[in-house]
């Protein structure tokens, strides 16, 4: 049951960034060319209705289906790791035109290279792991 | 009939990526796409060569199975429901054919760098590796990407996922107006 829901959930988030065209190597290109306003107001709106909801959830103590709490931990305090971390991700996310939700939708949509997109974003996460405790944080 | 293969307008798809992500909080689990390559990596092996991949894995099996259903919704989507063209910007389409890109508005990936003929140039291929190699490096040094930090982050009005998403952008943009011409012009 619960490895269903995952499934549907996922199939269902797959789909969606497919049709709205986040998933588009085009659609990436044209929001850092300031060309349109679609990426924009997915990501403004997505974040609109997150902001409402994260705060009635706090507001109202609402718990999780089994009744934990929300799982919203606050990410550990710091600069470096998030804007060095942080510009190497936008260089990637530009020059690939795909950033990891994407990724597996194309995958899944038959675009063979995407698999060396794939490929180098596991290299790039292994690497990062091995090096991790060198790096500023 | 078409309109199951016309794209869906942003007021439609932002708030349904905020209802993936409500979705996931009520079923106790936090949206991030690219926790999914760590969690790849530490099922192949990879906690025998650092510790960042020596977890129980099997943990986020939930995550992996949100991977799987990405892929599949992927393929049920551009097979049955789109048209597979992406009609962007006159202006830019204009701009990307400088480029040598000519297949805006006709195809939904850009067949100059993702179709299979496209994998006969070595530097195309280049460019692949390093942009994902780019985008997982900085996803796991930066903790998130844009699931994990532009949606689920920032919503919860996190300053980490602030700074995170404002180099995200600064890095978009020095690849896209700095880097770009010298690739590709």
């Amino acid at each position: 049951m619960k490895t269903l829901f995952y499934l549907v959930v996922g199939t269902f988030f797959g789909i969606l960034m497919y049709k709205s065209e986040a998933a588009s190597w085009f659609r990436i290109y044209e929001m850092f060319e300031f060309g349109s306003f679609h990426m924009y107001g997915i990501i403004g709106s997505a974040l609109i209705l997150g902001i409402l909801g994260i705060q009635l959830i706090k507001r109202f103590d609402i718990k999780t289906l089994k009744g934990q709490d929300m799982h919203l931990k606050p990410k550990n305090k710091s600069f470096y790791r998030y804007a060095i971390g942080g510009t190497l991700f936008g260089l990637g996310w530009a020059l690939a035109g795909a950033c990891p939700g994407p990724m597996y939708v194309l995958a899944g949509a038959g675009y063979v290279s995407i698999l060396i997109v794939i490929f180098g974003a596991l290299l790039g996460t292994f690497i990062y792991g091995l090096l991790r405790n060198k790096l500023p944080h | 009939m078409n309109w199951i293969y016309d794209p869906w307008p942003w007021y439609v798809s932002g708030p349904l990526i905020a209802l993936t992500m409500f979705i996931l909080l009520f079923a106790g689990r936090q949206f991030g796409m690219s926790s999914n390559l760590r969690n790849l990596c530490a099922a192949s092996g990879g906690g025998k060569a650092a510790d960042f991949f020596k977890f129980d894995w099997k943990k986020e099996r939930w995550n992996l199975l949100v991977m799987v259903g990405a892929a599949l919704g992927g393929f049920i989507a551009s097979q049955y429901l789109s048209n597979n063209t992406v009609e962007i910007n006159p202006d830019v389409a204009q701009k990307l054919e400088t480029y040598g890109i000519y297949s805006a508005n006709e195809a939904y990936m850009p067949t100059e760098i993702f179709s299979l003929e496209a994998l006969s140039d070595p530097a195309n291929i280049l460019i692949l590796i390093i942009g994902g190699f780019l985008v997982g490096f900085g996803a796991r040094y930066a903790g998130g990407c844009t699931s994990g930090h532009a949606i689920s982050g920032l919503s919860n009005l996190q300053l980490p996922s602030l700074i995170a998403v404002i180099g995200f952008f600064a890095g978009g943009m020095v690849m896209i107006h700095l880097i770009y011409p010298l690739l590709f012009l």
